[in-house]
């Protein structure tokens, strides 16, 4: 009863009640915070696999795959980066993989772009996930704005010639936008990048390296 | 029932976030590119607001004068970090459209200031009324200057409503110039201080003509009576 005391309003003005309260707030609030931690923290694992999916879906087809596509994943260092792949495999082989390639946009910041291949090395699709582009301007790399994003879709590092690789400025095939060179310039470089890094890791992402060792005894 | 119409007015109009205490101008830079973005956040912190300030006027008189301001913040911050954990299990698709403004709403210095200047002096009722009229008020700053923002800079008024509100509200999108270029100053943050420096300098005038008809009136009340009866 003496601790209860503390909380008669005569006691207010002491040193004790002040700790008291702030610290019975402090800990009051972060038992709340770890209540709806655990009580949301499910829920919002799912809803970020399911945007995850709705990702995927754009750049490799529904249908084209019969496996969960989402928890496929293999890691591939790549120089200093390491990239997390999902592959789509029909009947166990991998039919298409899908990942992140990072791109400086306009002024250095960050931009991401997934981008879906074939077993071929052929672009399934590309979507930028995130940009610090100049709304009105570099924006159009987004396909809400524009439907410049699709044009890589079917290309690969033969279609063009990698020299062709780059925006029409620089004597490559893509369009640039007016007032924006660099964004799309980005962009082209990033794509490109993917693909160089398929045909690198082409094995390695394929899941194919016991098979190839295999044919060749 | 008078006290609180008070109140709200003075929380749309009288005493606006905004237009009158000048707070909370760093998330609305940051959002008012489009009048719906401006809603989502203007409903967003109304909600914090209200809850905030029931909140601490519920517990004012326990919480003393020495640590109140840590003591708000943390109760502030705790009810921000609820609200995003909560939208964001639960209603994922306003998630995608809100994320982003949820976080800032800490940041928002009016939620702070009305703790500190009227939720922790007065009743719950009083507290709870104060909050929705300063929520509702800064969420009519937030579409007003978004809303001009829009409309100069892409042509467009309350684009992708439908993603915040629903298919049902989706009357509300309207392109005003098909294949408009854009002017693009708006959208980028010198447009946002142009637009809010040309309505503050709006809302002053037209509270100086109040004020100058009020004291026409008390000077001389039978003209301007003939001129009502006139119109």
């Amino acid at each position: 009863m003496n601790l209860l005391a503390i909380f008669k309003p005569e006691h207010r003005q002491t040193l004790h009640y002040q700790v008291v309260l702030l610290g019975g707030v402090a800990l009051l609030t972060s038992a709340v915070m770890g209540i709806a931690d655990r009580l949301t923290r499910t829920d919002i694992a799912n809803r970020q696999l399911e945007d995850l999916q709705a990702t995927l879906q754009q750049v490799v087809p529904t249908g084209s795959y019969d496996n969960d596509l989402v928890r496929d994943t293999v890691t591939i260092q790549d120089g200093e980066r390491r990239v997390l792949v999902y592959r789509a495999r029909k009947a166990g082989q991998v039919q298409a993989v899908s990942y992140q390639v990072n791109a400086p946009g306009y002024g250095n910041t960050a931009m991401v772009v997934i981008i879906g291949v074939d077993r071929n090395g052929t672009l399934l699709g590309t979507r930028v996930i995130s940009h610090n582009e100049t709304p009105g301007l570099g924006d159009k790399i987004e396909l809400s704005k524009s439907d410049w994003i699709l044009g890589f879709t079917g290309r690969s590092l033969t279609n063009p010639p990698p020299e062709k690789w780059g925006v029409k400025k620089d004597g490559g095939v893509f369009d640039q936008f007016t007032g924006a060179t660099i964004t799309p310039r980005a962009v082209v470089k990033a794509v490109k990048g993917g693909l160089e890094f398929f045909t690198a890791h082409r094995a390695a992402l394929l899941d194919e390296a016991g098979t190839v060792a295999g044919a060749k005894e | 029932m008078n006290q609180y119409r008070g109140i709200f007015t003075e929380g749309l109009w009288g005493n606006n976030v905004v237009f009158t205490q000048m707070l909370a101008l760093c998330p609305l830079m940051a959002v008012t590119t489009t009048a719906t973005n401006g809603l989502g956040m203007g409903l967003a912190t109304t909600g914090v607001l209200l809850a905030s300030n029931m909140l601490i006027a519920g517990c004012r008189n326990f919480i003393t004068p020495d640590v109140r301001i840590p003591v708000f913040v943390l109760l502030i911050a705790s009810l921000v970090t609820l609200a995003d954990m909560a939208i964001n299990a639960w209603l994922h698709e306003l998630y995608k459209v809100l994320g982003l403004f949820i976080p800032l709403i800490v940041v928002n210095c009016a939620v702070l200031g009305r703790a500190e200047a009227f939720a922790s002096k007065q009743p719950v009722q009083a507290a709870a009324v104060d909050g929705l009229a300063m929520g509702l008020g800064y969420t009519l700053a937030l579409i007003l200057i978004g809303g001009c923002r829009e409309i100069l800079g892409s042509a467009t008024l309350f684009a992708h409503a439908s993603l915040l509100l629903g298919d049902s509200f989706a009357f509300l999108e309207t392109t005003l110039i098909p294949q408009y270029k854009g002017f693009l100053l708006m959208l980028l943050p010198p447009g946002g201080f142009l637009v809010l420096g040309f309505l503050l300098a709006g809302k002053r005038a037209l509270e100086r003509r109040a004020q100058q008809r009020k004291t026409r009136l008390a000077m001389n009340p039978n003209p301007a009576a003939g001129q009502t009866a006139a119109l």
